[in-house]
């Protein structure tokens, strides 16, 4: 049985982490060039963390799927990058951001990995400064904060509405020096598809070559996957069409734990569902809800004649608007966490009162902004997403409200690591969105760059040399070997007999049908029945998709048709797991809301005497029911109590 | 709508391609220019045949995967976005609609709308950066920036990479792609440090790579999907000179 060991170090919260780094291994210079790490994925956990590797002399090996390494969906994150600078004085500070990211993750995440991560939050903004990442600027020429969800200060760095494609090329650019310097070897368009264990060790990966369809091998004497989070289990969701959990899926079922599956977050504010054909959901920034008012029809006669047309929200007087979350969370108000936000809205859509004509919208609206600042200054703030808004809509969000609804966002679920970012594989390393551990139910806007770049820049760079320092004995080794060659051959079966399935359905048609399902099931709101319908489906889903699945061109081709198939079967098990995992959570916290858990307002209700643990995953074997390891958490620095952001 | 689609078709990089045609319809004019072609490969799929392959990803806007030339033009007939975020309301229903890959010797297909653009990573890799080592940074308000500059600066580094300014450049140049990440940089106190050796080493690169040369057309500023301005082929053209000067 797998044991788990978070490793966390001894002595007082705000020791730790320098406790930790006075006391690990490290490997000398010398040593270091001798050493290989592979690192898949290179959004800002791993772009990051590969540029840090190699500056300090490791040689590395970095892969990613897309066409280049700056493409990464780190580039799609709006908003901002949270740090506990308190350059604006309004009395924030490393125990603030520590405090406020534990209670914004309804008291599921460990208390001294989010303490490392508000410690050297500072850090990050330094770094990317330094790179030349244009953060936005006061007229005195220092740097610019805002506010987001789930804080009552501004600790929020931004470059306009495209914060993580600036903090991305910052990460790219430093990885592209050590490029022309030969200390990284990048290998594009290159998909992990299994991983090799020597030993019991990670040892080496099987990719696929996207262009070519060849399988090759690639030695290392330890793995790093930064390959970012699941949402598109959903289909529809934020996240990139290419996003994927295969990499980490492949994993699980080498041994890594599977740490919380089932906590998702879903996004308040996107661009709500229009079509059948829609392929993907685009989220309008948190950051809008600082200026942006959220609202829904006071009565239902007037929700009901906007759906049908009859009026426009401009119709409405102030007295017919129900700003539901300044009225139910005056402290907060727009403010209000993702998780709090989103059930909020579908309370409201819910019980009749939602608009647009599917019913599945609420307005967020700027026309008391744009009085109170003008219209140049909403500009210069948002433009790029009213830009963005009005081309998928047609609608100019100047003059009328934008119309949003919660999606798929982020997936604070991940691969088991301890305190050192290490799976229960050793060798093996999560980071960034891959990895389960600082965000536990719900995560903060702007907190998911800060983890990225912290385990990246500063955190996994040390932890792994704890690792690597017994490793400096093992010499570089060929990828001839026993172990390389069940995995090529392991991995080369399962890709033939997807291709010889040749029934009649696309790729596409079963991952919408998986889509609904999850959104149905194991979405904003879930109860046991249907947890126990959605394990059913999705089960009757891959046995139809394993007979009838077609698969057209080639094996050995460019063929993005099978590039689709391998990641959905990995989809398809881990939605199975994600709904095990919600059945088994029998109370409410952050992204998690079970229908039998509430308070009489409609609160999430935890449950801490008996769900105050990490739920680690364990693989048994193809057809065994997994089996689920308890991480109790342990709080001694915060009282754990209900969220309260009334 | 019901469109006609006139489709570059190329199974590699080294058999010719050519033209093939397709009807569709029942497409709504909501749906983004890539969910037609989701819908074109769909119907494909069920008849047994090949999907047109197309790089994509994010569908927002952002990543810079998507590029195709759409009746002529790169990323299609709207102004200020990316194929991605180019919607169907755009074309008239019975509209017949071209759509090519980028064409650029620096850019050679790899099937169908899909191209190489690897020489993009490679012109970054010569000096598109600050050369500054993790954990070397001072306090992030060390040196103030002033905000004029700061937001010229973020103007250029909007720059996505995908590459329409070299596919609608008759040079096929990289001028404004280069010229982008030099004045994000040089704008900066950080960057303007290796200023003149950044522009002089992407400059040489750029010829070595099989791009153009700039001869002032202005295609690139027309068609780029984020809007960055020929002014910073002037400020790079300076750094370059005082580079060959100084």
């Amino acid at each position: 049985m797998t044991k788990l060991d978070s490793k966390i170090p001894e002595g007082p919260l705000d020791k730790k982490w320098s406790n930790y780094k006075a006391n690990q291994n490290l490997v000398n210079p010398a040593n270091k060039r001798k050493l290989d790490i592979i690192v898949v994925g290179t959004g800002l956990a791993g772009a990051s963390a590969a540029a840090s590797l190699a500056e300090m002399g490791f040689k590395v090996k970095s892969f990613c799927y897309q066409d280049s390494p700056r493409r990464a969906h780190s580039i799609a994150a709006q908003g901002g990058i949270n740090a506990a600078k308190n350059y604006p004085n309004d009395g924030d500070s490393v125990y603030r951001l520590f405090y406020d990211t534990i209670k914004g993750g309804d008291y599921r995440s460990r208390e001294a990995n989010v303490y490392r991560l508000a410690e050297v939050s500072n850090q990050i903004i330094d770094q990317c400064v330094a790179q030349g990442v244009p953060f936005a600027r006061e007229y005195g020429g220092t740097l610019a904060n805002r506010s987001f969800g789930g804080a009552l200060v501004s600790r929020t760095f931004y470059a306009r509405g495209q914060t993580g494609q600036q903090l991305l090329l910052g990460a790219y650019q430093a990885q592209s020096r050590q490029i022309k310097q030969g200390n990284i070897e990048m290998y594009p368009r290159m998909e992990m598809m299994n991983l090799v264990i020597i030993d019991g060790k990670a040892r080496g990966i099987i990719a696929r070559d996207v262009i070519t369809g060849e399988l090759k091998r690639f030695s290392a004497h330890s793995v790093v996957l930064a390959t970012g989070g699941y949402g598109n289990v959903f289909f529809l969701s934020t996240m990139a069409m290419g996003s994927n959990v295969s990499a980490a899926w492949q994993s699980y079922k080498k041994g890594a734990a599977f740490g919380n599956p089932c906590f998702v977050q879903i996004h308040p504010t996107c661009i709500p569902v229009h079509g059948e054909y829609q392929s993907k959901l685009t989220l309008m920034s948190e950051s809008l809800r600082n200026d942006g008012r959220i609202w829904v029809p006071k009565h239902k006669e007037d929700a009901e004649r906007i759906r049908k047309g009859e009026i426009t929200a401009g119709d409405l007087p102030e007295e017919g608007r129900d700003y539901y979350l300044e009225r139910r969370y005056p402290a907060f108000g727009n403010l209000v966490p993702r998780d709090v936000a989103s059930r909020a809205a579908k309370e409201r859509c819910d019980a009749g009162f939602g608009v647009g004509n599917t019913g599945l919208a609420v307005y967020l609206d700027f026309k008391d902004s744009i009085e109170r600042l003008g219209k140049d200054t909403i500009e210069a703030k948002y433009g790029n997403l009213f830009q963005m808004y009005e081309k998928i809509t047609d609608e100019n969000p100047y003059e009328t409200p934008m119309m949003i609804y919660p999606a798929i966002h982020y997936a604070m679920g991940g691969l088991w690591v301890d305190y050192e970012l290490q799976t229960t594989i050793p060798g093996l390393f999560a980071t960034g969105e891959a990895n389960f551990s600082d965000h536990g139910a719900n995560r903060l806007g702007a907190s998911a760059l800060m983890q990225g770049l912290a385990d990246g820049y500063f955190v996994l760079p040390y932890t792994i040399q704890n690792y690597l320092a017994h490793e400096i004995n093992t010499p570089r080794f060929s990828t001839d070997t026993p172990e390389f060659d069940a995995a090529e051959k392991e991995t080369s079966e399962q890709l033939i007999s997807l291709m010889n399935i040749k029934g009649t359905k696309s790729v596409d048609t079963f991952h919408k049908k998986l889509g609904k399902i999850m959104w149905e099931y194991v979405g904003m709101a879930r109860n046991m029945e249907g947890l126990k319908t959605a394990i059913e489906e999705i089960r009757e889903l891959r046995k139809d998709f394993y007979a009838n699945l077609r698969i057209p061109g080639e094996l050995n081709d460019l063929n993005p048709e099978l590039q689709k198939a391998t990641r959905l079967a990995d989809f398809l098990e881990l939605g199975e797991l994600m709904a095990m995992d919600a059945l088994n959570r029998e109370e409410s916290c952050g992204g998690h809301f079970r229908e039998e858990y509430q308070t009489g307002e409609g609160e999430a209700l935890r449950d801490d005497k008996q769900y105050n643990y990490v739920a680690a995953w364990t693989f048994s074997g193809e057809g065994k029911a997994p089996e689920m390891i308890r991480e109790a958490l342990v709080f001694e620095e915060i009282e754990v109590k209900q969220r309260n952001y009334k | 709508m019901d469109l006609k689609l006139k489709i570059w078709r190329q199974k590699n990089a080294s058999e010719r391609g050519r033209f093939v045609n397709y009807k569709i319809s029942n497409i709504s004019p909501d749906s983004s220019f890539l969910e037609m072609l989701d819908v074109l490969n769909e119907e494909l799929i069920s008849f047994g045949e090949e999907p047109v392959v197309f790089d994509h990803d994010c569908r927002e806007g952002i990543c810079g995967t998507c590029g195709m030339y759409i009746n002529g033009r790169p990323h299609g007939p709207d102004e200020l976005i990316t194929a991605c975020q180019l919607h169907m309301r755009k074309f008239r229903d019975g509209e017949t609609i071209v759509i090519e890959p980028w064409r650029a010797r620096a850019f050679p297909v790899i099937k169908d709308l899909m191209v190489d653009r690897s020489a993009f990573d490679e012109l970054m890799q010569d000096s598109g950066y600050v050369s500054v080592n993790t954990g070397n940074a001072p306090d992030a308000n060390t040196i103030p920036v002033q905000k004029e500059q700061a937001d010229l600066s973020m103007d250029a580094a909007t720059c996505i990479g995908c590459g329409a300014c070299v596919a609608a450049c008759k040079n096929a140049s990289a001028m404004l792609f280069v010229s982008a990440k030099v004045s994000h940089l040089a704008l900066l106190p950080q960057g303007r440090v290796e200023a003149k050796k950044r522009a002089a080493l992407m400059v040489a690169k750029m010829d070595a790579l099989g791009f153009g040369n700039c001869t002032n057309t202005g295609a690139c500023e027309a068609e780029c999907p984020k809007g960055i301005k020929l002014t910073n082929i002037a400020r790079l053209n300076r750094e370059y000179y005082k580079a060959s000067i100084f």
